[in-house]
């Protein structure tokens, strides 16, 4: 369909990206290899590492309040994160090629200044800035910023979308060709190469131009997170790259048709949006080797207190007195609050969840941890290094995606064993380059530089 | 100009640089050798910065501001995040301080404070903060939240920026990570702290979400110039930037940062007062005044503080006599011209400065930035309240 398979003469490019482990308990602390979060030399370790492999970015997410449960901040997880400027600026010092991504939050910036902030990275960087852009409505991270939590949730892509308009009119604002630097007559700036921003909407009302030459890239890349209806409306019409949840062959392939197709209606071409499934991954010698390791990932990953934790955000319940190699609670979750602050993602029927959980226990003889461990998200990837590359591009090739944004466990160490025996494989199969071929992250993720004239054609669009 | 005055003061000099565009004078990108062309590249700044490193200056300035690009098309306009030049640089240096210029009056504190921190945690200890407020109705059209406020009101923001940034970089104590395998902790709760700052134009919850830094506190730099600014900068700055139009008038900037420290209740000796010190030198006074002449033929600039136009013989002898005369504890060399003003100044000045002992010997490597002020690592506020 969308993506032109019969025109296919060479097979599909893989594209990686490399996501800094995060701040939850997929990112395994207990593990002696496992080092700090915080000091740049982790960051370093992994972004070289990327680009040893030749990836096309390194990935940053994002959190602007610690986590809490039961009032109290939650202490089971790797905590902590720079910020996501400082460390991308950082890391351009370290790298030469590797797109640099980070995700930051349109609902406690402001368009001006998101701008100047990714075009300064893009120039720093020469050309590797990606934004993946989120939105929130949450009135607990808002406690954190000016803007507190006036934003109501149906208003996140609203928010969004017109961030997002606000700030390419201030990328657009230089003509391509603005800096003279005419020495001789005196002329910095060539005359009316420099446009105002006019904006007045529902969200913001700003005037002035851009304080920055266009940046290598144009506009740095677009990335979207978020599945949803509007999520995915607003990745078809506006992202260069949707960052999605990993799931079946059939279902990426469903989702990817789907995006595609709105990208389609939106009158762009469906290659210009990448489809990334953000996974995780354990390798071994063996495929049973693999296994082995996986589980002693799976439990490093839920430790005794990790499961009650797990399983008082579905009860909504104190169960700390809950023994986690014992079963399930009988008592009913409580449907009137929430004991979890600060995450995404949060069961919308806890009795059901409940129900289930408790049935599964049963059917399968299992304690609380033992059952965590089964319902909360496995590994994606896990097998030989052969099979795993296989997987990868069966994955690609048949179109459940464009790529993964992989997530190690460890930082900052693991993506190394990928890179050392994955990549090769996978650039045997010629589905991964052997070189970088351009500088930017535009070129490594093949999508295409918005023209400089984008800000006259949005604007005739509108109009 | 260049008599040697007995010299009193044993304390050296401190040298910092204020790196500014193409130079502070608005015509200095007309130069041949101004680099006007790579002023939104890294290697620009890098160059810069790694020259001022090797040569062992104390901190780079890095001057901000929240503007639109300018409407003229025969001065220079755009500028890069500072913040994002520092961090930039962070991995090309190794003993310099980084200190970028960061606004309170449309940014989010949080942000701001987070940004800071990470330098500091990425520079590994060289991180500063020149607090900066934007005045301008301009300014704030590009954002649209609020109108252009007063003098005081700005700075009263700003003091409420910094109070809110120094909390957060409290926020978690120094051992606050225990990775305790036996109960399950990442960290101890009991050592991580919301700031509850309230306040009549944010409020901030906390705790941060960046972990206490090397220093724990970057470096506060405030410039003292009203009375607003000046209050801010008594209550709250590491080291002070005054301006002053001759050597007599910047003694009495000192005093008056002095006598404005002391009414907040902080000790004078522990605030470094650092004179903006405007310069353009050449092998020939001769040479100087002619470049300066031909910048000025170009744009007219009006100094803002003490100026120096000569050799560099002449600055040293300059800076020797400030030293002596304790006129201030430092000078903020800015460079008229850039990068050839920068290369003077590395290449001509510092080494007679350092013959002439004005100077303070390079520190070893690992050297809070914090450690060459004489000031020590702040003690945690919060751990200090936790009760027995």
């Amino acid at each position: 369909m969308s993506t032109r398979p019969s025109k296919r003469t060479h097979p599909k490019q893989v594209h990686l990206g490399a996501h800094f482990p995060g701040v939850n308990n997929t990112t395994v602390w207990s593990d002696p290899r496992s080092l700090s979060h915080i000091e740049v030399e982790s960051f370093v370790h992994l972004a070289r590492t990327a680009e040893r492999g030749l990836f096309d970015f390194l990935f940053l997410a994002e959190g602007l309040r610690l986590r809490e449960q039961q009032g109290r901040i939650f202490d089971l997880d790797v905590m902590g994160r720079p910020d996501t400027f400082t460390i991308l600026n950082t890391l351009a010092a370290a790298t030469t090629r590797l797109g640099l991504a980070g995700t930051i939050n349109t609902t406690f910036n402001e368009p001006w200044e998101v701008a100047r902030q990714f075009a300064s990275l893009d120039h720093l960087s020469g050309g590797r800035a990606a934004w993946n852009i989120v939105t929130s409505s949450d009135a607990f991270t808002g406690e954190n910023f000016r803007r507190g939590g006036f934003l109501a949730h149906s208003d996140r892509y609203a928010r969004a979308a017109e961030f997002v308009e606000v700030a390419k009119s201030f990328w657009d604002s230089w003509s391509e060709d603005a800096l003279l630097v005419d020495r001789e007559n005196g002329v910095f700036l060539r005359p009316g190469s420099v446009h105002e921003v006019d904006h007045r909407g529902a969200q913001f009302t700003v005037h002035g131009a851009g304080s920055l030459p266009r940046t290598p890239q144009g506009q740095p890349v677009l990335f979207q997170a978020g599945d949803s209806e509007q999520g995915r409306e607003f990745a078809a019409s506006t992202a260069d790259a949707i960052f999605t949840r990993h799931g079946t062959l059939e279902q990426g392939r469903a989702f990817y048709a789907d995006v595609k197709a709105r990208a389609l209606r939106h009158g762009r071409h469906a290659e210009d949006l990448k489809v990334l499934p953000a996974a995780t991954f354990v390798l071994g010698d063996t495929a049973e080797d693999a296994r082995e390791r996986a589980d002693v990932v799976r439990h490093q990953q839920v430790g005794p207190q990790t499961a009650i934790a797990f399983l008082e955000q579905v009860w909504n319940r104190d169960l700390s007195a809950y023994d986690p190699e014992g079963p399930l609670p009988t008592i009913d979750p409580d449907v009137s609050r929430l004991v979890a602050q600060g995450r995404a993602n949060v069961a919308k029927d806890p009795r059901a969840v409940a129900q289930s959980y408790r049935d599964r226990a049963e059917a399968e003889g299992l304690n609380i941890r033992e059952l965590i461990i089964k319902v909360t998200t496995q590994q994606q990837f896990v097998g030989t290094a052969a099979q795993v590359a296989q997987e990868i591009d069966t994955y690609v090739q048949t179109d459940a995606c464009d790529g993964f944004i992989l997530v190690p466990h460890l930082t900052p160490g693991g993506l190394d064993e990928f890179v050392d025996t994955v990549v090769p494989l996978l650039q045997e199969r010629g589905v991964h380059r052997t070189a970088y071929t351009g500088t930017t992250l535009r070129e490594h993720l093949a999508v295409p530089r918005p023209a400089p004239d984008a800000a006259a054609i949005r604007e005739a669009r509108a109009s | 100009m260049t008599i040697r005055l007995l010299d009193h003061h044993s304390r050296p000099l401190h040298l910092a640089v204020e790196l500014d565009g193409t130079g502070r004078h608005p015509a200095a990108w007309r130069r041949t050798d101004s680099r006007a062309e790579e002023l939104f590249t890294a290697g620009y700044w890098v160059d810069l910065s790694r020259q001022a490193d090797d040569a062992g200056l104390e901190l780079v300035l890095l001057t901000d501001a929240f503007t639109a690009a300018s409407a003229g098309s025969g001065v220079v306009s755009g500028r890069l995040d500072a913040v994002a030049i520092a961090a930039r640089v962070a991995l090309e240096t190794t003993t310099v301080g980084l200190v970028p210029l960061a606004t309170t009056t449309h940014t989010e504190p949080f942000h701001v404070a987070k940004a800071v921190q990470s330098l500091d945690h990425v520079s590994h200890g060289r991180a500063g903060w020149e607090v900066g407020v934007s005045t301008t109705a301009a300014d704030a059209e590009l954002v649209g939240r609020t109108g252009v406020q007063s003098a005081a009101s700005l700075w009263a923001e700003a003091d409420a920026a910094v109070e809110v940034a120094v909390r957060l970089w409290d926020s978690w104590e120094d051992d606050a990570e225990i990775r305790d395998v036996a109960t399950g902790r990442f960290v101890d709760r009991d050592k991580l702290h919301y700031i509850d700052f309230v306040g009549e134009r944010f409020s901030v919850k906390g705790p941060s979400i960046t972990p206490r830094s090397p220093q724990g506190h970057a470096l506060v730099v405030v410039r003292a110039g009203d009375d607003a600014s000046l209050a801010v900068a008594a209550g709250r700055a590491d080291v002070v930037r005054v301006s002053a139009p001759h050597i007599a008038a910047a003694g009495a900037e000192r005093e008056r940062v002095h006598t404005a420290v002391r009414a907040a209740g902080r000790d004078p000796d522990q605030v470094t007062v650092l004179l903006d010190v405007e310069v353009l030198t050449a092998p020939t006074a001769a040479q100087a005044r002619a470049e300066v002449a031909q910048l000025e033929a170009w744009a007219r600039h009006t100094p803002r503080s003490l100026t120096y136009t000569g050799t560099p013989d002449g600055l040293a002898g300059l800076l020797h006599d400030l030293q002596a005369v304790g006129a201030a504890d430092g000078v903020t060399l800015v460079p008229l011209a850039l990068p050839s003003g920068l290369a003077q100044i590395t290449q001509q000045v510092l080494p007679r400065l350092r013959q002439q002992g004005v100077l303070s010997e390079t520190p070893a490597a690992g050297t809070l930035l914090r450690e060459r002020f004489g000031l020590s690592r702040p003690v945690n506020r919060f751990a200090q309240e936790v009760p027995a």
